[in-house]
């Protein structure tokens, strides 16, 4: 039976989704039941990775650290990622991660930066990290230019290369393309992180464990930008019934996701008009709230405004054009 | 009247772009050209325009001080330190665009009158001269609490250096916007945009101030900032309407490049060589006003 490993990325994804507030009791009972469960890796950071908490994109109700060292002290099997995004958090960030006990980094940068990222990934390495490169908004380079650029993150060091449906736009066969070339280039191993806002995250998660990645992303109630990521629990019973091995207690894991996560949602992950337009349009998945805010302050349709940010080819992070596409809509 | 000489080292793209800045000014002479590789770009085109041009680094224009009064150093934070010790000790006047950021900061339109006596001045970063003109205009008319400055610059415009050190950029325009911004804590973001056409450098601003209002002062205040800045970079303008929502204030700001040598998205590499050449020339109009007095 072939392993998957799975990762869990409630408590970073999901970071989008409750404005950045997750608290240290929540974070701590989530990572017990985790660890519990026998999660190998689950991510804790601020959404938009380490020292992302901003006015940009929100101030984290708690610091990032706090919440990594509560998770940290809460594993026994499990292992703590973070996420950095090379431009936002530092080297000197992860440094303080790995003092509050991570053991993880996911280097993440846009699917056509990777060359940022070469010094972060050296460090993971020298800091004895389990170091992952993550290629953001893959959907928008060609399969040629995602493995240019996974074989630069393979070059600097990373034990595995994500590719990352960073908009939740891309279908099974766009995700089959990207893994199997990948497969075929690279030495090390393959991950994927989908979003679901065109309903296509299982689909697409599928596909690339059959393309051959080994590494994929969940979180529990599918908590995340957008309409959310492949829902964890769900993703082990698909997985299992396709014949592949996780690892993971079904029933524990159920335990968490209603005991602790179910709680803590502020709205369901439902894909809504909002959601839909991001997978429509190619757009960050965590533009989604900071758009519905802007469409109520500017009195302007929300679709509009993501809809403008996917043909202008908006990449992660720019979360700052939105106030100027509703100012735009709202004089047209 | 004379002019003072100036060197560069440095001959990639913000070196070559220097030149022809210098080429305009009434008080700065274009002397030498200072790089490693006699095949780069820009020593061939300095050869071309009758400059002199050296293709062995520091060592080579140590010999030929002669050549120079004023040096811009665009190589790189590591090699900044030796480069500076070697010509300050000669009495010449150092301008540093690289992040080792030994001498002061300076921002022209914010404190350049101050540091026109110092030997060594550095420059900040793009990000930093893009937007800390704005946080001096908001924490010129109330206390900043904190200060967050997101600059996107298009892939194209960023240079290997940059690439591989992009955490210096981070720390440095953070710094910069405590000490010069006047933000009690200052935070930077770089994002890189590929989309083409190659988009245009813009900057937003996010501050926290300690009182909320004042609203008209600070939108006077913020457009006399841009005047100031637009003296000496023509490209610089407001992108949006500035948002207030109660103690946050959001600026916009985009940088269009003068298209000196690279095109003109590429503001990001405008912004501080025309600042780096604004400075150039104050130091050299107070040096040559001491002369003549």
């Amino acid at each position: 039976m072939s392993q998957v490993t799975i990762l869990d990325v409630s408590l970073r994804d999901g970071s989008h989704a409750v404005r950045h507030a997750f608290t240290e009791a929540q974070v701590r009972a989530a990572a017990k039941g985790l660890n519990a469960a026998g999660v190998r890796y689950f991510e804790v950071s601020h959404g938009d990775g380490l020292g992302g908490s901003s006015l940009q994109y929100g101030l984290s109700a708690t610091d990032e650290l706090k919440l990594i060292e509560a998770a940290a002290s809460e594993c026994t099997n499990s292992d703590v990622s973070v996420l950095l995004i090379p431009g936002i958090g530092t080297k000197q960030d992860l440094q303080n991660a790995v003092t509050a006990g991570a053991k993880m980094v996911r280097v993440a940068t846009h699917v056509t930066e990777a060359d940022v990222a070469a010094q972060h990934i050296q460090l993971g390495r020298e800091l004895g990290l389990k170091t992952v490169g993550f290629l953001m908004m893959a959907h928008m380079a060609p399969v040629e230019k995602v493995v240019e650029q996974a074989k630069l993150f393979e070059s600097y060091g990373a034990e595995v290369v994500y590719v990352t449906d960073s908009a939740g736009a891309m279908l099974p066969q766009d995700v089959t393309v990207r893994v199997e070339a990948l497969r075929d280039a690279l030495t090390c191993d393959i991950g994927f992180h989908a979003h679901n806002n065109l309903s296509m995250a299982m689909a697409n998660t599928v596909a690339a464990v059959q393309a051959g990645a080994t590494f994929i992303d969940g979180s529990m109630r599918a908590l995340g930008a957008g309409a959310g990521n492949t829902q964890t629990e769900v993703m082990v019973s698909v997985l299992e019934k396709y014949g592949y091995a996780t690892g993971i207690d079904l029933y524990k894991l159920l335990d968490v996701a209603t005991d602790v996560i179910a709680p803590i949602m502020q709205q369901p992950q439902e894909i809504t008009a909002g959601s839909l337009v991001l997978g429509h349009a190619g757009v960050y998945s965590s533009f989604l709230l900071h758009a519905q805010k802007a469409a109520q302050q500017f009195g302007v349709d929300e679709r509009d405004i993501l809809m403008t940010l996917g043909n202008m080819k908006a990449v992660g992070g720019q979360e700052d054009l939105i106030y100027e596409v509703a100012q735009q809509l709202q004089r047209a | 009247m004379t002019k003072l000489k100036v060197g560069i080292i440095g001959s990639g793209n913000i070196g070559t772009d220097l030149m022809y800045k210098i080429e305009r000014s009434d008080v700065l002479e274009m002397s030498v050209m200072v790089g490693i590789d006699p095949n780069s770009d820009g020593l061939q085109r300095a050869a071309k325009r009758g400059y002199e041009t050296i293709a062995t680094g520091i060592d080579g224009l140590v010999e030929r001080l002669d050549l120079v009064d004023i040096v811009f150093d665009a190589t790189s934070a590591y090699a900044h330190q030796q480069n500076s010790d070697a010509l300050t000790a000669a009495g010449k006047k150092v301008i540093d665009l690289t992040p080792a950021a030994i001498g002061p900061f300076v921002v022209p339109p914010v404190n350049l009158q101050e540091h026109l006596d110092k030997a060594n001045v550095n420059m900040v970063t793009c990000g930093g001269q893009a937007t800390i003109p704005m946080i001096h205009a908001i924490s010129r008319v109330v206390p900043v609490a904190y200060a967050e400055i997101v600059a996107t610059i298009s892939s194209k415009s960023a240079g290997p250096g940059t690439r591989a050190n992009i955490d210096e950029f981070t720390s440095t325009t953070s710094r910069a916007i405590e000490v010069v911004g006047g933000a009690k804590k200052g935070k930077a973001i770089i994002l890189l945009n590929p989309a083409e056409p190659p988009i245009i450098m813009r900057d937003t601003i996010h501050v926290l101030v300690e009182e909320a209002g004042h609203e008209d002062a600070i939108r006077a205040s913020i457009e006399e900032m841009v005047t100031a800045v637009q003296a000496y970079v023509p490209g610089y303008s407001l992108k949006a309407n500035t948002v207030f929502e109660g103690t946050k204030i959001s600026v916009f700001v985009e940088v269009e490049g003068a298209a000196d040598y690279l095109p003109a998205y590429a503001g990001n590499l405008d912004i501080m060589t025309a600042a780096a050449v604004q400075v150039a020339n104050e130091i050299a109009r107070h040096a040559l006003q001491e002369v003549t007095q």
